[in-house]
């Protein structure tokens, strides 16, 4: 819903910067985020919506910083590709395929060395798998045992290129992964139950064993790659695939498992509706009205 | 006793550690049997292997793990044995430690220190030999260090370690050899700082890292057999800059000669130059630099290749309109070693 929201005021020309919408991936993150605890450490990427908002980051702020806003997250120096809340535990996103990952092997570090009990969480592409960062940080971890789960999140498209022009056809990197010395679980994004055993396994692997682990997990990006529409008029992705996630869209099945399976659960269901979008009307009101940073803000905070 | 300057990088790594446990010193070589010429030599049994830690040969991941370290309190020191291998981390330095303080409006801040040695003569060639400076000063968000005096280096090398932001640390490995009878005592500084180390009246030459040896070797001479009077500016650290400490040489003496330690063009004097133009000059300045060529590896190809005292001379009487020179025979001079008893092999 949020963004929707997004996506429907986009063309009002003020939030004046990319934005990578998570529509069509929010599931994964949502049901990680019923494990992760606060003092768990998070990173992500360029598509980072889904995942700050999973790990609890402050709505206000995400809406004011894609506004370029004062009371943004990153006080408007970052944009939507760049989302923050330290207290909440999420560390930070980089904009570079594979960038963040190295940065999450050294949180892990960070946890191992202080001796705390809390994981390091790494979100990342399939695209990033083509960065020889991947198997840098992955090598690490496995030779340093750094409590670090990196989430793989496959949506089969970098940007409009598709992985069969990018990868080894049927190359599995749990395959991989698993020869290296890695505990890896994937699931085929088809079945929420599925999902959910997979995401809960993998985290409770790396918060009990405290080593790394790989999570994979398919999805589909139902938005353009970067934009607030559909882009399925430049025929890069296949009209079957397109019509075969939609079938299989979790967060609606979910939605029709839960309707049928208590007659009340639609008023609550409305009622969640509800709530959120008052949180999300606030949200955008707070963005708007927010102060406006000064042109002699950017040549603040190079250095501490 | 006399102590040299790798020893004292070795005491300095210690000292930051036993001031503060989230220290840790870690790359390719730290703990093997040389210790990254003895810089990081029984670092690891006085401290532990979580702090002190060898690694793999993955520059790129192990700088981003000091980022991501940093990010939760650890201050890290990344070691490379030689800057060239650093280049497979530019997208680590530059996407994310020069910009996470920034990006996240200050939010957050990395206090890593990224050692960096460069090679000179001894056959290092193209790829083990380059003083790619002006590469990382060319990076807002960086600050840039290079010692060259003994004297100074523990407290530059505390200063970086404490420094609350990334630090890429430069370090010319013919400096190892130096050599003190001083006490070891540093102190932490705020960088950046430059260091005015001697006082003249004719000209300013402004220099930093090894070059720092010859420019002091040559201002002896230059005083002694042509009277000329040098202000050396031994700039330590290359980015930022405070430029009052250089305005008010440069408005002394009115003359100035930078000398760099890389390829002209691009070079960080270059552009030190052009901040500095707006100055008056009696003789228009100078730059003494590297030939835009790769350093070859042959010994014999070698023999003029760098700079040395007798060019900063000649240089110095140049940019003053001196029409002498000054002439030795190189022919006997051993040009490729540090010191008379090194023997290789890096």
């Amino acid at each position: 819903m949020v963004e929707e929201t997004i996506s429907k005021k986009y063309s009002e020309q003020k939030m004046r910067c990319p934005v990578h919408l998570s529509i069509g991936q929010e599931i994964a993150p949502s049901i990680l985020s019923l494990f992760t605890e606060k003092k768990d450490k998070c990173i992500s990427t360029h598509r980072c919506h889904a995942h700050y908002l999973s790990k609890g980051g402050n709505l206000d702020k995400m809406i004011a910083e894609i506004y370029g806003k004062k009371t943004g997250c990153s006080k408007g120096y970052g944009g939507s590709m760049h989302l923050i809340d330290i207290k909440k535990g999420f560390m930070g996103t980089s904009a570079i395929v594979g960038s963040s990952i190295p940065l999450s092997i050294g949180m892990g570090l960070n946890i191992k060395l202080k001796g705390s009990k809390n994981i390091s969480i790494c979100y990342f592409g399939e695209g990033a798998r083509e960065e020889g960062a991947f198997i840098e940080s992955v090598n690490l971890a496995i030779v340093k045992e750094l409590p670090v789960l990196f989430f793989c999140e496959n949506n089969y498209y970098s940007v409009y290129t598709s992985i069969d022009q990018r990868q080894p056809k049927n190359a599995s990197y749990n395959k991989i992964l698993s020869n290296l010395g890695m505990k890896t679980f994937y699931s085929r994004g088809k079945n929420f139950d599925d999902m959910y055993i997979k995401i809960k396994n993998a985290y409770n692997f790396v918060k009990k064993k405290r080593l790394p682990c790989y999570l994979e997990i398919d999805c589909y990006r139902n938005v353009e790659h970067c934009g607030p529409y559909n882009d399925d008029h430049l025929g890069y992705r296949n009209k079957e695939d397109f019509k075969k996630w939609k079938n299989i869209d979790l967060i609606r099945n979910l939605e029709k498992f839960i309707l049928k399976s208590k007659n009340s659960n639609s008023k609550l269901i409305k009622k969640i509706r509800e709530n959120n979008k008052y949180k999300i009307d606030k949200a955008f009101y707070f963005a708007d009205k927010s102060a406006k940073p000064n042109p002699s803000d950017a040549f603040l905070n190079l250095f501490k | 006793m006399k102590n040299n300057f790798a020893n004292f990088i070795n005491k300095t790594i210690s000292l930051s550690m036993s001031m503060n446990k989230n220290v840790i010193c870690f790359g390719l070589g730290v703990t093997d049997p040389k210790g990254v010429f003895g810089t990081t030599l029984n670092l690891q049994k006085k401290f532990g292997s979580a702090r002190v830690f060898d690694a793999p040969a993955s520059e790129n991941s192990l700088t981003g793990m000091s980022i991501g370290a940093s990010m939760l309190g650890t201050i890290p020191i990344l070691n490379h044995q030689r800057l060239d291998f650093a280049l497979l981390s530019l997208d680590q330095i530059i996407n994310n430690a020069a910009k996470w303080h920034y990006l996240y409006g200050g939010q957050i801040n990395i206090p890593i220190t990224i050692r960096m040695i460069t090679g000179r003569g001894w056959g290092q060639g193209p790829t083990h030999s380059q003083n790619l400076q002006a590469l990382f000063t060319h990076i807002p968000g960086l600050k840039v260090v290079m010692p060259s005096l003994i004297d100074d280096l523990p407290t530059l090398l505390l200063s970086s370690i404490f420094d609350k932001n990334p630090v890429i640390f430069i370090e010319n490995r013919w400096l190892h050899f130096s050599e003190t009878k001083k006490k070891f005592k540093p102190s932490i500084r705020n960088l950046p700082y430059h260091r005015k180390i001697s006082s003249g009246k004719n000209i300013t030459i402004i220099c930093y890292s090894y070059m720092t040896i010859e420019v002091l070797k040559a201002s002896k001479i230059l005083k002694k057999e042509f009277r000329v009077d040098v202000e050396i500016i031994d700039l330590v650290c290359l980015s930022p800059i405070k430029e009052k400490i250089l305005i008010d040489s440069i408005k002394k003496t009115k003359n100035l000669l930078l000398v760099d330690t890389s390829y002209i063009t691009g070079s960080f004097s270059s552009n030190l130059l052009a901040k500095l133009s707006k100055l008056d000059f009696e003789h228009k300045p100078q730059i003494l630099a590297m030939p835009d060529f790769p350093e070859p590896t042959s010994s014999f190809m070698t023999k003029y290749f760098y700079n040395n005292y007798i060019s900063v001379i000649n240089k110095t009487l140049d940019t003053l309109k001196i029409k002498k020179r000054y002439k030795v025979n190189q022919n006997n001079h051993i040009h490729d070693k540090p010191v008379d008893y090194y023997m290789g092999p890096f």
